[in-house]
C-alpha cells in the first residue's frame, strides 16, 4: 500500500524533503539498533520503501529509491534546493519531472493562489499526480503538506485538494497543515488560514494540525536546542509524521494482524464529517544525546500520554495533573472523538491500554471500547527504546482556531487588506462563508 | 526567478543608481565566485555577447553558463547631459547600453511642469520604446524600481510621468519608488511645489513608496564617521570605544566596488545607504533562505489600504564589529538599533505613533528563534493598531551582505509619516498663499492652476487618512461581534 505525498509551497516542500530523509534513515537503520530479527527487519524495510518510494529505476543512472512525491511551488528556489539536498544524501532522490514551479510567487495572497495560480497549474499538476498514481500497485491515499500562512501552500493547496477530490473521489486525502506562530510570520496569516481551512474541510478527509508555537516549545524545553531554526522545527514535524505513518500492526476487528492501512486509520479517526481536525502527541521527546541514558516503562509513558490528552498538553513537560475525567466540577477535560495509539519499541506484550478506552473520554454516542485503535511495532523507532504516538481527534486545536478566527474577524471588521484579495476575484461573501464554516466547526467541537 | 528593471530619473536618481549598480556587482561578485550567469544575477543583469553591434542576449538556461558581459537592466533618464555622461565615461560604462539612455540638453529648471508636462509629452514615445525593449529582455518581469528626487524638476516631473506610463502599459508589474524628499533647508526654493505635485502621482500610481530624507542620511553618515576614521589607513580593524570595528564594512562604503576611493564624490556615502536599502529589500527574492519574502509579499503584507503605501525604512548594523564573542548580544543589538530613530532613512518618530504593519528582512546566519525573541522583546515599546496587534512579517535570507555576518532591514507602515507630510504641506502653503513662482508653472502648456489645488487636496486627504488611523491609538473602535452559530 502506497502513499503519494504532495508538497506545496515553501513550508510543504521543506518538510517533505526532511520527511523522506527520515523514512530512509529509519529504513536503513542498523539491525543491531532496532532489536528485531533480521527477517522481520527486512520485511519492515521493504514495507517502508514500497509505501513511500518507487524502486523501479526509470533509467540506468539512478538506482536509489525515488520518492512518491509531487512538488509544487510558485517560485523555483526551494524546490531546486531540496532536490539537490536529496541527491546529495546519495540514498534517495526525487523522480525527474515530477516538480512543478513557476517564476512568480503567490505573494502571500490566498486569492492569488486559489483563483489565479490554481486553475493555471491544474492540468500539469494533476498529470503529475496521475503519473505517480500509476506507479503504485496499491494506492492507499494522499498526504498533502502545506502551511496555512502563505499564499501558495494555502491557496494553491486548497485548490489542488479540491481537484484531487474530484479526480479521485474514493481515495483518502490527509492534509497536514502547519499553523503559524501566534506572534506572526505573515501579517495576513489569519485570513489565509481561515480561507484554507474552510475549503479543506469540504474536500479533505482529515486535517492534521501542527502548531509552530508548540513545536518551538518542544525544541526549547525538551530538545534543548539553543538557536532554533526551521530545520529543527521540521525535524519535530517529521518525527511526529513518521511515528504515525511508518508500518505498525493492529489486531482490531479481527484476530488477524494487519498493517496500519492509511485509509483504515483515517476511517477510525474521522467517523463523522463534521469533525475532521487531528493532532499528534508524542512521548518521549528528547535530544539525541539523552536518548541512550533514559529508560522508561510503558506504564509511565502511557500514563503521561493519557494526561497529555486529557489536559490538552502538547508535550510531556508542564502537564496539568489537576484535570480529571468526569468530575463535573473542576476543569473541563479535553473530550476526544477517537484516538489511535502507535506503540513502537521493546516489551510490547501485555501492555495495558485500557485507560484510553475509558468511556468518560468520549461522547456518549460512541460505542464502548471502540474509541481507541492500538497499533504496535516492535522495531525501535528513531533510537527511542520505547516511544508512543497518539493521533487524536479532539478539542486540542480548537483554542488556537478560535483565537485565530477572532483575530481574522477583527481585521475583517476594518476591511484591512481585503482589497488585495478582491483584486484576484474573492468577494466579501467568500470571506463570510469561510467565517461561518469555521464558527460551526468550533461550535461542534465545543459541544462534544 | 523574476527580473526587475531600475528606472533612474534626474540627477539624484542617476547618482543613486550609479552607486546601486556598483554595489550590486560587488554583492554578486562576492557570492558568485565562479563567474556563472545564474538566476540571482539575472534578476538585475543581462548576459550579453558583445561581439555584435546589437549585443545578443544570452538566457540563463541551466544556470551554469559563464558570464560573457553583463548589462544592467536599467533605464537612465535625464534632461541634462552632465550626470549621465559622467557615468558613461566612468568605470561602469560597460554595464550600460547606450540604447537605454534618454537625455536632453537643457534640463528642467527645477520646474515640475517642465519635467512632467513638457518633456513627458515630448519623450513619451521614446520612453515607451526603451521600456518595452528592456521588458522584452525579461523572462518574467515582476517589478520596476524608480529612483528620483522630489525637489527638482526632472526627477519629480519626468519621474512621475514615467510612473504614469508604466502604470498604463504594464499594470501588472509592481512599481516601487524610492523618492528622496527635500530637507527643510533645501537650496531649491520651489522644492515644496515640486514635491507636492509629484506626491499626488505617487499616491495614486505607485504600489509602494520608500521615502528617504537627506537629513537622515547625513546623520547616519556622520554617525559612521565618528566610529570609523575616514582616512583609509589600511588597518583591518579599528579599535574604538564600542569595540573593534572591521574596516570596509560600513553601509556607506563602496570598497571593493568599481569606483576607486579617490574618485568618490560627495554624495556617494549617502547614496550608498539607499543602494544598500534596495539590495537588502530584494535579497530574499534573489537568494535562498529558510523563509523567503518576494517583492509581491511586501506590498501584500505592508499595505492594508490602497493609498497608504508609504514605508519608513531602517537598516542596521551600520558597520560590522570584529569581536565574534559578542555575537548573540550583537544580534539583539542589531534589532534594537533598527528600531531607534538614528538608523531610519526618514526623520520621524514611529515609536510615538501607530504601526499599521512592520516587516523584518533579515540576512545572514540568523534563525527564526532569534527573530521571535527580539519581536517579543521589542513589542512592548511599539504601538500596533488594534486589528493588527501581531502585524509582523518576517523574511530570512541566508546570504549576508558583503562584509557583514548579518543585517536587518525594517520596513514599517506607520502613521508618523503624516508629520513629514504636514511639514511639507506647510512649506508649500507658505509659497502658495502668495502664489509665488506659480507663473513659471502655469506658463507651460498642459499645466493648470487646478493641478496645484488638486495636489494639495490629495496631500490633505492622505494626511487625514493617516491621522484617522492614528486616532485609534488611544480609543480603538470596538470590533463587530462574532458570528453566532445555532447549535
Amino acid at each position: 500500500m502506497s502513499i503519494i505525498t504532495l508538497q506545496l509551497g515553501q513550508c510543504g516542500n521543506q518538510i517533505g524533503g526532511e520527511l523522506f530523509t527520515t523514512f530512509i534513515k529509519d529504513a536503513h537503520a542498523k539491525p543491531s539498533n532496532v532489536q528485531v530479527s533480521a527477517n522481520r527487519n527486512e520485511q519492515y524495510t521493504e514495507e517502508v520503501i514500497s509505501k513511500f518510494f518507487t524502486t523501479e529505476s526509470q533509467s540506468d543512472k539512478f538506482d536509489v529509491p525515488q520518492a512518491r512525491a509531487v512538488l509544487v511551488d510558485m517560485e523555483p528556489k526551494v524546490i531546486a534546493q531540496i532536490c539537490t539536498e536529496a541527491k546529495r544524501t546519495g540514498k534517495w532522490m526525487y523522480p525527474e519531472k515530477q516538480q512543478f514551479s513557476q517564476k512568480r510567487g503567490s505573494g502571500n495572497n490566498w486569492a492569488h493562489g486559489f483563483c489565479v495560480h490554481g486553475p493555471r497549474v491544474k492540468e500539469k499538476v494533476m498529470n503529475m499526480i496521475q503519473q505517480e498514481a500509476e506507479k503504485c500497485d496499491n494506492l492507499g491515499g494522499f498526504l498533502s503538506l502545506t502551511s496555512l500562512a502563505g499564499g501558495t501552500g494555502s491557496g494553491v493547496g486548497a485548490y489542488v485538494t479540491q481537484c484531487l477530490r474530484d479526480e479521485f473521489p474514493n481515495s483518502f486525502i490527509l492534509n497536514q497543515v502547519v499553523w503559524p506562530y501566534h506572534t506572526g510570520e505573515v501579517i495576513v496569516q489569519n485570513y489565509n488560514a481561515i480561507l484554507t481551512l474552510s475549503h479543506l474541510y469540504q474536500s479533505a478527509d482529515a486535517v492534521l494540525v501542527m502548531e509552530n508555537d508548540h513545536l518551538h516549545r518542544i525544541c526549547t524545553q525538551l530538545l534543548n536546542i539553543k538557536k532554533i531554526g526551521f530545520k529543527d522545527i521540521n525535524n519535530v514535524i517529521c518525527h511526529k509524521l513518521a511515528s504515525f505513518l511508518l508500518p505498525a500492526v493492529t489486531q482490531k476487528y479481527t484476530d488477524h494482524r494487519r498493517s496500519n492501512a492509511f485509509g483504515e486509520v483515517l476511517e477510525h479517526l474521522v467517523s463523522h464529517p463534521d469533525y475532521k481536525l487531528l493532532t499528534i502527541k508524542n512521548i518521549p521527546q528528547m535530544s539525541d544525546t539523552s536518548k541512550q541514558f533514559c529508560t522508561y516503562q510503558w506504564h509511565g509513558l502511557l500514563k503521561h500520554l493519557r494526561q497529555m490528552l486529557i489536559a490538552d498538553a502538547s508535550m510531556e513537560e508542564g502537564i496539568d495533573w489537576q484535570v480529571h475525567l468526569g468530575d463535573g466540577s473542576g476543569i473541563k477535560h479535553n473530550q476526544s472523538l477517537a484516538n489511535a495509539l502507535f506503540l513502537r519499541g521493546k516489551d510490547l506484550d501485555g501492555i495495558d491500554v485500557s485507560s484510553f478506552s475509558d468511556p468518560k473520554l468520549y461522547p456518549s454516542w460512541i460505542l464502548p471500547n471502540t474509541g481507541v485503535a492500538v497499533y504496535k511495532q516492535p522495531r525501535i523507532f528513531n533510537d527511542y527504546e520505547k516511544s508512543a504516538a497518539l493521533v487524536t481527534n479532539s478539542r486540542s486545536p480548537i483554542g488556537s482556531l478560535n483565537h485565530m478566527i477572532g483575530k481574522a474577524w477583527n481585521m475583517f471588521s476594518s476591511r484591512a487588506y481585503v482589497y488585495q484579495y478582491e483584486k484576484h476575484g474573492l468577494t466579501e461573501e467568500d470571506f463570510l462563508d469561510s467565517f461561518v464554516t469555521l464558527e460551526q466547526v468550533v461550535a461542534n467541537y465545543n459541544t462534544l | 526567478m523574476t527580473q526587475s528593471i531600475v528606472v533612474q530619473v534626474g540627477q539624484c536618481g542617476n547618482q543613486i543608481g550609479c552607486q546601486f549598480w556598483d554595489l550590486a556587482l560587488r554583492e554578486h561578485a562576492a557570492v558568485n565566485k565562479n563567474g556563472v550567469y545564474d538566476e540571482p544575477i539575472s534578476s538585475f543583469f543581462r548576459n550579453v555577447d558583445s561581439r555584435y553591434n546589437d549585443p545578443v542576449d544570452i538566457p540563463v538556461g541551466t544556470g551554469k553558463g559563464k558570464i560573457k558581459s553583463l548589462k544592467a537592466r536599467a533605464i537612465l533618464v535625464d534632461m541634462e547631459e552632465g550626470v549621465v555622461s559622467e557615468m558613461m565615461k566612468g568605470p561602469l560604462r560597460e554595464v550600460f547600453d547606450f540604447k537605454q539612455l534618454i537625455t536632453d540638453v537643457s534640463g528642467s529648471g527645477n520646474n515640475w511642469a517642465v519635467g512632467h508636462k513638457m518633456y513627458g509629452v515630448q519623450y513619451h514615445d521614446q520612453l515607451s520604446e526603451v521600456v518595452r525593449r528592456s521588458a522584452e529582455f525579461c523572462d518574467c518581469l515582476q517589478c520596476f524600481f524608480i529612483l528620483h528626487s522630489m525637489g527638482g524638476g526632472t526627477g519629480s516631473g519626468l519621474g512621475t510621468y514615467v510612473l504614469n506610463l508604466l502604470e498604463e502599459e504594464y499594470p501588472d508589474v509592481y512599481r516601487f519608488v524610492t523618492a528622496v524628499y527635500p530637507s527643510a533647508e533645501d537650496d531649491v526654493i520651489t522644492s515644496p511645489y515640486n514635491s507636492v505635485l509629484a506626491m499626488r502621482e505617487l499616491t495614486e500610481r505607485a504600489d509602494c513608496i520608500l521615502p528617504v530624507e537627506n537629513q537622515a542620511l547625513v546623520d547616519i553618515v556622520n554617525k559612521i564617521s565618528e566610529a570609523i576614521p575616514s582616512l583609509k589607513t589600511g588597518k583591518r580593524t579599528y579599535n574604538t570605544v564600542s569595540g573593534d570595528i572591521k574596516a570596509n564594512t560600513a553601509i556607506t562604503g563602496s570598497d571593493g566596488g568599481l569606483v576607486k576611493p579617490k574618485d568618490e564624490k560627495p554624495f556617494d556615502s549617502m547614496n550608498n545607504i539607499v543602494a544598500n536599502l534596495l539590495l537588502n529589500m530584494t535579497s530574499s527574492a534573489r537568494f535562498e533562505g529558510s523563509l523567503n519574502v518576494d517583492l509581491n509579499e511586501i506590498t501584500m503584507n505592508l499595505v492594508p489600504f490602497p493609498r497608504l503605501h508609504y514605508l519608513v525604512s531602517s537598516q542596521s548594523p551600520l558597520y560590522a564589529t570584529a569581536d565574534v564573542n559578542l555575537l548573540p548580544r550583537q544580534l539583539d543589538q542589531m534589532f534594537s538599533d533598527a528600531f531607534s530613530k538614528d538608523h531610519q532613512l526618514m526623520k520621524t518618530d514611529p515609536k510615538h505613533s501607530l504601526y499599521l504593519a512592520c516587516a523584518l528582512m533579515v540576512r545572514g546566519d540568523v534563525e527564526i528563534s532569534d527573530v521571535r525573541r527580539n519581536i517579543e522583546r521589542l513589542k512592548g515599546s511599539l504601538r500596533f493598531i488594534h486589528w493588527n496587534q501581531e502585524g509582523w512579517k518576517t523574511g530570512l535570507c541566508s546570504v549576508p551582505p558583503v562584509g557583514q555576518p548579518h543585517s536587518l532591514l525594517t520596513l514599517a507602515n506607520n502613521t508618523c509619516v503624516q508629520y513629514s507630510f504636514i511639514d511639507l504641506r506647510d512649506r508649500f502653503l507658505k509659497l502658495y498663499k502668495r502664489k509665488a513662482h506659480i507663473h513659471h508653472y502655469t506658463h507651460i502648456t498642459g499645466m493648470e492652476a487646478e493641478d496645484f489645488s488638486m495636489s494639495l487636496e490629495s496631500l490633505n486627504s492622505i494626511i487625514q487618512e493617516y491621522a484617522d488611523l492614528e486616532k485609534q491609538m488611544n480609543n480603538p473602535s470596538p470590533p463587530e461581534p462574532r458570528l453566532q452559530v445555532l447549535t
